[in-house]
């Protein structure tokens, strides 16, 4: 018997428990500090406090509270309606130390990260992992090699009190707090994220990595994260994140900034697989001086609704930017997801690549701004999406604003919107793969241009992830 | 006695098989087929004759529906069964427009479809092949087909040549080992070296662990693979059948003496 939809999608995240440990009602008393639910300045100077936060960070949260209390919500995108503001825990910490090895941390987050197997991920090839669980990262280790060049990595809460001088710096220089609703209220309530400095001319030749996930009922995400690629450097970050699912709504809202010095190169991978109930509402930024390299890969499943168009500036000369992304769009999920390139100076080139997929009622759409500023002479641009709507009860929108005040550019735009065909359907199971299997495996094939690019082990799960979804998806 | 009437039933039979598109249009118009193992057949008819419809239909086409007669595949009604359950018991259609696949290797939808079958042999249980095993056997049967390696790490028929893709085609079927191929104008848009190297590719599978359907409008692919039957195929029916000969015949006087008179335009 065939499953429904249903049925697949709630065992998507039903195994979670026995395979992750996540939703562990035990877990929450164990919390050192929890926040009352809601929002307000009270609730920020808490926050400030039980952190020791300097002045000017603590002013900067009330300022941006008032930022985010001032905008109305957004009424463009998705449909934001569902978010209790009022019924959000914005933090919860859950040890009130940094563990500093694997042995120190406490039992029952350690049981966790054991059955996520982060151990030995890292012995296999992990530069550094910060795990985040809950609001803050707990475990966090830098391999000698690393420190020894001067690389930081530390979460940014730590990278606030040891790097106070780089994190004043630039810390919501690339996104202000008052750049967007969602922004606001992350630079209000921010907690936990990454810091990472790499030094000029140091390459980091093995990803960094970090994990993310949510794992208290109600309970808001607000990790920030800052990178700092000074000349001549290189750096991969990459984040993943599995959750549970809950039985009302959550909300994730991230802030990422990334600075890449001349002749940098930055590449942050991303895949999320949120439950169907979150609200994924992310601002990331990047800005790239003359001949630096700042590269987005960027892989949305799950969650309910998210908002997310990774951003590149290119701000000097020669300086390249590059977008992929893929969105996956089950039943009752609605993908926005996309791309932003503005090209300030001469020279500069970009490519956008977004794939999206909506199957079982879901709805993925492109939403991609391209931007010339007058003076960009030479810039060169491409703008590829492609949509694959795998049912008649689904949806793709493709939404590509272009902006260009120079004359000589070099501008590229391709959009494309298909189904699979019953030819080629026909074709695999005649091979012995079964209509599930030959599905997942021409959504497999679309996507491949942008799963290549991610570090193996995550590419295997993509792919792992899009046979779940195909699977009881016959007929 | 007769001897069709004590002979054991063949591997692949059809009995007044019956197919239609999806308009209700009837191709096929009744057709009596056996082919077992060690066996070549060939299906000999001019273009439009329904050849292609037959070949789809035995291969379990969801476009094309059986108004009528059976599908036996080793005693069981296939009849009904899907296209993928017919190729893990052992049929195997090899196309005569190859579809593309981007984004998925040669070698990853190889093993991905032995793997299949496999785990259907293996009570749904996975049982996959062992990577080396896969890659020797894999290597060993392009170098016999001459099939460049290089395409085992290009994407399935995207941008392939159309030799190339009929040359995959034999690969394919030379890796899932079935029990009868059909070939469908395995043939058509082949030089003659490729067609001998395509044409021996099945030749040396012919044997006591596999059958072969060749579907041609033309005599040319014989000369490589000779037939053991030939039925001659015409307005949806087997209009006369006997051995390599008929298709010498075929080649001198074409099919015209089957062919009913051309209509008068409307």
């Amino acid at each position: 018997m065939a499953q429904t939809e249903t049925e697949i999608v709630q065992g998507i995240g039903a195994d979670y428990g026995t395979k992750y440990g996540f939703s562990n009602p035990d877990e929450a008393k164990d919390y050192f500090f929890k926040s009352g639910r809601g929002l307000s300045h009270e609730l920020v100077d808490a926050i400030s406090s039980h952190k020791d936060e300097p002045d000017w960070m603590r002013k900067f949260r009330h300022e941006s509270l008032d930022n985010f209390l001032r905008r109305p919500l957004p009424t463009w995108g998705g449909d934001l309606s569902g978010i209790d503001f009022d019924n959000i825990f914005y933090y919860i910490k859950p040890t009130e130390k940094q563990a500093e090895s694997w042995e120190d941390l406490p039992a029952d987050i350690k049981d966790t990260w054991d059955k996520l197997g982060i151990p030995e991920a890292e012995k296999k090839y992990l530069a550094g992992v910060g795990a985040q669980y809950e609001s803050e990262v707990v475990y966090h280790k830098l391999q000698a090699d690393l420190e020894s060049k001067g690389v930081v990595f530390l979460d940014m809460d730590s990278g606030l009190r040891e790097r106070e001088d780089l994190v004043k710096e630039y810390f919501g220089t690339i996104i202000p707090n008052n750049d967007n609703k969602f922004a606001a209220l992350n630079s209000a309530v921010w907690s936990g994220g990454s810091f990472i400095y790499v030094p000029p001319g140091v390459r980091v030749e093995l990803p960094l990595q970090a994990y993310f996930r949510i794992n208290a009922e109600n309970m808001g995400q607000f990790e920030r994260t800052l990178i700092i690629v000074d000349e001549d450097a290189y750096v991969h970050y990459v984040e993943g994140c599995t959750a549970p699912i809950y039985s009302s709504d959550s909300l994730h809202s991230a802030v990422v900034e990334i600075i890449v010095k001349p002749r940098g190169r930055c590449r942050y991978t991303t895949i999320q697989n949120w439950s169907n109930n979150v609200y994924n509402l992310v601002t990331k930024r990047a800005v790239a001086y003359e001949d630096a390299t700042m590269e987005w890969v960027d892989g949305n499943l799950g969650s309910k609704l998210t908002m997310k168009y990774p951003a590149i500036w290119l701000l000097g000369e020669r300086a390249h930017g590059e977008v992929l992304s893929i969105a996956f769009a089950g039943s009752g999920q609605h993908q926005d997801a996309g791309g932003k390139v503005v090209h300030v100076a001469p020279k500069t080139s970009s490519v956008i690549t977004s794939k999206s997929i909506s199957k079982n009622g879901g709805r993925a759409g492109y939403r991609g701004l391209l931007e010339v500023a007058k003076g960009a002479k030479n810039a060169k641009s491409k703008v590829v999406c492609d949509a694959l709507i795998l049912d008649e009860d689904s949806r793709s929108d493709t939404y590509p604003y272009i902006q260009i005040d120079e004359n000589e550019v070099d501008i590229g735009h391709e959009a494309t919107v298909s189904k699979i065909g019953e030819e080629q359907l026909f074709y695999l199971m005649s091979r012995g793969l079964s209509e599930a299997e030959a599905s997942a495996m021409v959504v497999s094939g679309f996507v491949e241009p942008i799963t290549k690019e991610l570090p193996l082990e995550y590419a295997v799960e993509m792919n792992r992830l899009i046979q779940l979804q195909m699977e009881g998806s016959v007929g | 006695m007769d001897a069709a009437t004590i002979s054991p039933m063949a591997l692949l039979e059809l009995k007044d098989l019956r197919v239609a598109l999806e308009d209700g249009t009837e191709i096929v118009k009744g057709v009596d087929l056996r082919v077992d193992t060690n066996e070549v057949h060939a299906i000999m008819g001019p273009n439009g004759s329904g050849k292609s419809t037959l070949a789809y239909a035995i291969a379990g086409h969801p476009a094309y529906e059986i108004t009528g007669g059976r599908i036996l595949f080793d005693g069981e009604d296939v009849t009904e069964a899907g296209a993928d359950e017919r190729a893990q018991a052992g049929l195997f259609l090899a196309f005569q427009y190859p579809h593309a696949i981007p984004g998925v290797t040669v070698t990853n939808f190889l093993r991905t479809a032995i793997n299949s079958v496999r785990k259907a042999h293996n009570d749904g249980k996975d049982d996959p092949i062992p990577v080396k095993e896969f890659r020797t056997a894999l290597f060993a049967e392009m170098d016999r087909l001459k099939v460049s390696r290089e395409l085992a790490s290009r994407y399935l028929n995207d941008g392939f040549s159309g030799g190339e893709k009929k040359r995959v085609e034999i690969l394919q079927m030379a890796m899932l080992r079935p029990r009868i191929a059909v070939l469908d104008e395995t043939d058509s848009g082949l030089d003659i070296d490729a067609l001998k190297v395509v044409a021996g590719g099945v030749k040396e599978l012919v044997g006591p662990g596999m059958g072969a359907l060749v579907i041609t409008h033309y005599q040319r692919i014989l000369n490589y693979i000779e037939p053991d039957f030939v039925h001659v195929f015409v307005g949806g029916r087997i209009v006369e059948e006997g051995g390599p000969e008929l298709a010498l015949e075929l080649e001198r006087s074409g099919y015209s003496k089957w062919e009913p008179p051309a209509k008068e335009a409307a």
